[in-house]
């Protein structure tokens, strides 16, 4: 039960941060491997609020939100939209995506390296222990489920219900025949890749409140995110969700009974037998 | 088969630089062999990366996971068996490993490819340290009468194979369906080549390359422990030599491992935090800047030159 709940409250975080990828690489069609950087530089923001005036990581949300929007947008702007006007096929964007967001990826280690120095960085907000089913969990985990939650709700909402949201599932479903209905498909993948990054960010803020971070560990959550989007479906937010809460359980499980060390390595398997059985991940379809 | 004269210039070429490649330590110094050593195994690597990365537009970022095993051979078999039959040794287990995850993801997209490839080498480390927390053993000590120039010259022996290799499946069928492979995917399945089966098999070129470097390279480490030898950077610094330098020709990826490697060393001895800076950059120089590497570059101003009638 213990581990259950707990590997539900990882999850429920993990759903949000595969959210934010799955915006990017399902729905603007760029492989963001430097996605997990922007979680962390989330996580520094929520940190360095909390350092310096005692704000606390839910209202830093709100200011790291539309930061990570504008600067998500403006690398789409500047790096990744010359490289979907020059690709000839979908299989040269996807290799010049991926060297370029690694680049992206190395850079803002190597700066953010340069400024907060290599240390590990975590602080204590909300430590206290929360009583659910006769077991205790700290509240800051509950806090960053509970807003994970609510976030994902109205996103999934947004995309499911409003007009703008309709438009980048076009975008996700048929790019090219999104374009014939009048849609600005480089607007809305720009829009959609932005949100992305902020849905990230936000993430990060949130799960700084209950994990460790350090400047370089932006690329395992990026390899979780996208084990996570993949085996949910790539452009499927119902399976991102229900993936996300299966590896966050994966991992608690892993982590108790067997070794914490082994993690990653029981989420590769994971991915390792979605690969070999259902390569379109849960919920996708089967592509020609 | 039948050698053109242009093929034998080549060979004689590529034999007189392998010779005096091979007298140089008995001319440098100990800092500038190690130097020395550090190009022939990126070198090796590079060029094996190239082998296959270059036609099938596939980043494999397994290099430091072969590299890692190959380590572990020599770790663990130097004191049970010959040193010699370690490195045959390992270039079979790196083959098998590379036939493994080319079977998992070869048929699939590249970005799988990818991700596979890049939680490879830290799915094995965590597996081997949590092997060593069990079993309560720490690291390995490789100790060898094995010269740093001893290890120089089986890198060149090693680099002279490759580039055999190379240029044998160059001329081959299998080269040939690679080329259409790199070309267009679907026309190469249309024209009945198994696509599949020829990636696999050329994947294991830099599987069994990485893994015998790897099994070449632990007596220079002394200390053999998972974080040294799974480190993943490696795996970035191949790639990114081996684009710079371009891999569209065998020699390619040469042209980019002198230039990076000496940059590298500048780099980690004067700012060494910021050396993670420099391979973002290098990504970022090679995809709007030099998008085939050097070589492309040199053919670019080649014809320019031809065109203007300079040369």
């Amino acid at each position: 039960m213990d581990i259950i709940i707990t590997g539900f409250l990882l999850g429920g975080t993990y759903a949000l941060i595969a959210m934010g990828l799955n915006l990017q690489y399902g729905m603007a069609r760029i492989m963001n491997l430097a996605n997990g950087e922007m979680l962390v530089a989330g996580g520094f923001a929520a940190f360095w609020f909390w350092t310096a005036a005692q704000v606390s990581p839910l209202l830093t949300v709100f200011v790291v939100a539309p930061v990570a929007f504008a600067a998500n947008w403006l690398l789409y702007i500047v790096f990744l939209r010359p490289l979907v006007k020059r690709a000839r096929s979908r299989g040269q964007l996807e290799v010049d995506a991926i060297l370029t967001t690694f680049g992206l990826s190395f850079v803002s280690v190597g700066l953010m390296l340069a400024v907060f120095g290599g240390d590990y960085f975590s602080y204590s907000y909300l430590s206290f222990p929360v009583h659910i089913l006769g077991d205790s969990y700290g509240a800051n985990r509950v806090a960053a489920f509970v807003s994970a939650v609510v976030i994902c709700g109205a996103l999934w909402l947004w995309l499911d219900r409003s007009r703008a949201g309709l438009t980048i599932r076009a975008i996700a479903v048929a790019p090219d025949s999104a374009r014939l209905v009048g849609i600005d498909v480089g607007k809305m993948a720009a829009l959609a890749f932005a949100l992305g990054g902020a849905v990230t960010a936000t993430g990060g803020a949130l799960i700084s409140t209950f994990l460790t971070l350090d400047a370089s560990t932006g690329v395992m959550f990026t390899l979780k995110a996208l084990i996570i989007v993949i085996m949910g479906g790539v452009g499927d937010v119902r399976g991102t969700i229900i993936a996300a809460l299966a590896l966050g359980l994966l991992e608690t499980f892993v982590a108790t009974v067997i070794d914490p060390g082994l993690t990653l390595a029981a989420a590769y398997l994971l991915f390792v037998i979605i690969l070999l059985v259902r390569p379109q991940g849960l919920f996708g379809r089967r592509s020609a | 088969m039948r050698l053109t004269s242009n093929d034998w210039r080549n060979l004689t070429l590529a034999a007189l630089g392998l010779a005096i490649a091979a007298c140089l330590p008995w001319l440098l110094g100990n800092y500038a062999l190690t130097i020395g050593v550090t190009i022939a195994m990126y070198t090796v690597l590079a060029t094996s990366w190239a082998l296959f990365s270059g036609p099938t537009h596939y980043i494999s970022l397994a290099t430091a996971a072969f590299f890692g095993v190959g380590t572990y051979v020599t770790g663990i078999g130097i004191q049970h068996l010959p040193y010699w039959t370690l490195l045959p040794l390992a270039g079979v287990i790196g083959a098998v490993l590379a036939a493994l995850v080319g079977l998992a993801t070869l048929r699939l997209s590249g970005v799988y490819f990818v991700i596979f490839t890049l939680g490879l080498a830290e799915f094995i480390r965590q597996v081997i340290t949590w092997g060593q927390n069990v079993s309560g053993t720490k690291g390995i000590y490789v100790l060898t009468s094995i010269t740093e120039a001893h290890i120089y010259w089986q890198l060149l022996g090693l680099a002279a194979l490759v580039y055999l290799l190379g240029w044998a499946i160059g001329r081959s069928r299998l080269g040939f369906a690679l080329r259409i492979i790199g070309d267009d995917e679907q026309v190469a399945r249309h024209s009945g080549i198994h696509t599949a089966r020829a990636k696999i098999l050329l994947f294991l070129v830099p599987g069994s390359v990485a893994a015998i470097t790897g099994a070449i390279l632990a007596p220079r480490y002394v200390y053999i422990e998972p974080s040294l030898a799974f480190a993943p950077m490696l795996s970035f610094q191949v790639v990114i030599m081996a684009l710079l330098g371009g891999t569209g020709r065998l020699w390619g990826p040469l042209v980019g491992v002198i230039p990076f490697t000496f940059l590298w060393e500048a780099i980690s001895i004067t700012v060494p935090n910021q050396t993670t800076l420099l391979l973002g950059v290098s990504f970022l120089i090679i995809v709007y800047l030099l998008p085939k590497g050097f070589v492309g570059l040199f053919g670019a101003i080649r014809r320019r030159m031809g065109s203007e009638g300079l040369v």
